[in-house]
């Protein structure tokens, strides 16, 4: 399989703290890689260095062999590589529906003044149907389609996640990057949610990359695992292979249920 | 979908004021053309507003039109009503394009003070300025229109209704860029800017653009000011009339482009009342006003309609 990411010895540092030492990894098509590690370990940094919100200090991202290292967050989403939060970034004031159209609206965004001299509507970018089809039909798949008419501030949480993950599915994502899709839901409500993402993003066939603190989880939805431990890579082998392996017993499985 | 009633709404008004202007006092007349360019300078505030955005400074922008027809009015004997709002708001446009690479950078009070030292720099440069009459700013040469000078008894109808199709043509297109993808993505903006960039829209782009449509209107409205009244003086960038445009936006509220134009009108007619029942306490009244209007209007006197209209 070709990769369609890769990091090539990315280091950053905040004053005297090492965020990322010479972190490398080639993200290969179509997979889905889980990222572990305790708190502080760089799997955030990882994700914001491949957004582009911070920059590295040194090494460089490729997507598709294209450097994008220094491009600004939007161009990166542009192309097709996008994320969901830890804590969801949602538009509070408005409804899950409203939400979903609106994330399709900055689809459009590309066609800047489109639609000023025309009085049609247009179709959504890479979706070939206009907006509120769209939008109904990735809430269908995100499980929200009871939930459309409801103000996206008083969602239950595990509701507020899948509503940012669904938003993400507006830029048709070739390459998501999910940042702890389960983290604030209850033990007995992250597989039915997770079930429901990767159905919902496996549907749209993109390359997944999350960030997870329980280890059956990871070892369910994962073909792949990148375990952190002091802004290095520790290992990186299917699950069974790296929640065996020595130093991530040691480091992070053991962190986690100590 | 409901359907677009502001095209129809738009017509409406027009032909109130073509048909209602005949019937008109004159003074009323002069009211209301200059509603219309202060409802202009408004629009813009609306613009700005939604994206979450006060500008305490669009006065900068209103004077700058003004001064440009006048200098059209010294320069060449410019009376040209058009000619003036035009130039007015190509002006404005291009000093708030220059300006919008600074200011695209701030967000809340910081926005709204650099605004504001931005309109007082302006304002200390044409006190000084000799050239431009100083503290005494200068008159305008009598306004025409396609550059006829209509009848005395006309021309303050005739200035009421190209000041009229002007500004509700102006409120027309700011309706539909609102329909854009880009004028659509103010309230996202407002709401939340981190999810905007990771969708790959440029915030900075966004507000950039508003700020530009904000000062072209504005200018369009200095220069439709300064023929109306045939006066122009440094006054007009001075932080109480930007302060009088930030009134009149929360008085209007950001419901519909019409609001600005309702909320100048109902100013205008406030203060001319006001002034003329008690010129000495005319401030206080309009203080009453706006504290009533912001106790039982929050959303703006065009909260009125649109409950109306859901009811």
């Amino acid at each position: 399989m070709p990769a369609i990411l890769e990091a090539q010895g990315l280091s950053k540092s905040f004053g005297a703290v090492t965020a990322a030492e010479g972190v490398s990894a080639a993200i290969e098509k179509d997979s889905v890689v889980g990222l572990i590690g305790t708190n502080g370990a760089g799997k955030t940094t990882f994700i914001n260095m491949i957004t582009g919100y911070l920059k590295p200090d040194s090494g460089s991202i490729r997507y598709e062999g294209r450097d994008i290292t220094a491009l600004a967050p939007r161009d990166i989403a542009r192309l097709g590589i996008c994320r969901s939060f830890q804590i969801p970034q949602l538009y509070r004031s408005l409804s899950v529906r409203e939400n979903m159209l609106m994330a399709l609206g900055i689809m459009l965004h590309n066609a800047d003044l489109g639609g000023f001299f025309s009085f049609g509507r247009p179709d959504v970018p890479g979706h070939d149907a206009p907006a509120e089809e769209v939008a109904d039909r990735i809430l269908g798949r995100f499980g929200l389609s009871g939930y459309g008419e409801r103000n996206a501030q008083v969602l239950p949480g595990g509701m507020r996640k899948l509503l940012d993950i669904a938003l993400t599915m507006a830029a048709k994502p070739r390459v998501l990057l999910l940042d702890e899709p389960t983290s604030g839901v209850s033990a007995q409500e992250k597989f039915g949610i997770m079930e429901t993402i990767m159905h919902a993003v496996k549907a749209e066939g993109a390359t997944v990359i999350f960030v997870e603190h329980d280890m059956e989880v990871v070892s369910r939805f994962a073909q792949r695992v990148l375990a952190f431990y002091d802004g290095r890579i520790i290992a990186d082998a299917p699950p069974q292979d790296a929640l065996n392996d020595a130093e991530v017993r040691r480091y992070v499985v053991g962190g986690v249920h100590a | 979908m409901k359907p677009d009633r502001t095209p129809a709404l738009l017509g409406a008004i027009l032909a109130a004021v073509v048909a209602g202007g005949l019937l008109l006092p004159q003074w009323t007349l002069f009211i209301l053309t200059l509603a219309c360019a202060q409802g202009l300078v408004v629009l813009g505030l609306v613009l700005l507003q939604r994206a979450g955005l006060v500008s305490f400074g669009q006065a900068l922008f209103y004077c700058i039109g003004a001064y440009t027809a006048g200098g059209l009015s010294r320069a060449f004997g410019t009376g040209d009503l058009f000619v003036q709002m035009a130039a007015g708001a190509a002006a404005a446009a291009l000093v708030a394009f220059v300006l919008g690479f600074l200011l695209a950078r701030y967000r809340g009070i910081f926005f709204g003070l650099l605004s504001l030292a931005l309109s007082m720099i302006f304002y200390g440069l044409i006190v000084k300025s000799e050239a431009l009459g100083s503290t005494d700013g200068m008159n305008l040469v009598k306004t025409t229109l396609f550059g006829v000078r209509p009848d005395a008894a006309w021309v303050r109808y005739a200035m009421a209704v190209a000041a009229a199709c002007v500004a509700l043509g102006a409120a027309w297109l700011t309706h539909r860029y609102l329909r854009t993808p880009l004028g659509r993505l103010s309230p996202a903006i407002k709401d939340n800017e981190i999810r905007v960039e990771y969708m790959g829209a440029s915030v900075r782009y966004a507000i950039h653009v508003n700020y530009v449509i904000a000062a072209t209107l504005a200018g369009a409205g200095g220069a439709l000011a300064a023929t109306t009244v045939g006066h122009i003086d440094p006054e007009m960038a001075y932080w109480t009339t930007s302060g009088e445009f930030v009134f009149i936006a929360i008085l209007s509220g950001t419901g519909s482009v019409i609001a600005p134009f309702l909320g100048a009108l109902v100013f205008g007619a406030i203060h001319t009342v006001a002034y003329d029942v008690s010129p000495n306490t005319w401030q206080m009244s309009m203080g009453l006003a706006l504290l009533a209007a912001i106790v039982f209007l929050p959303d703006g006197l065009w909260s009125l309609f649109a409950k109306r209209k859901t009811a």
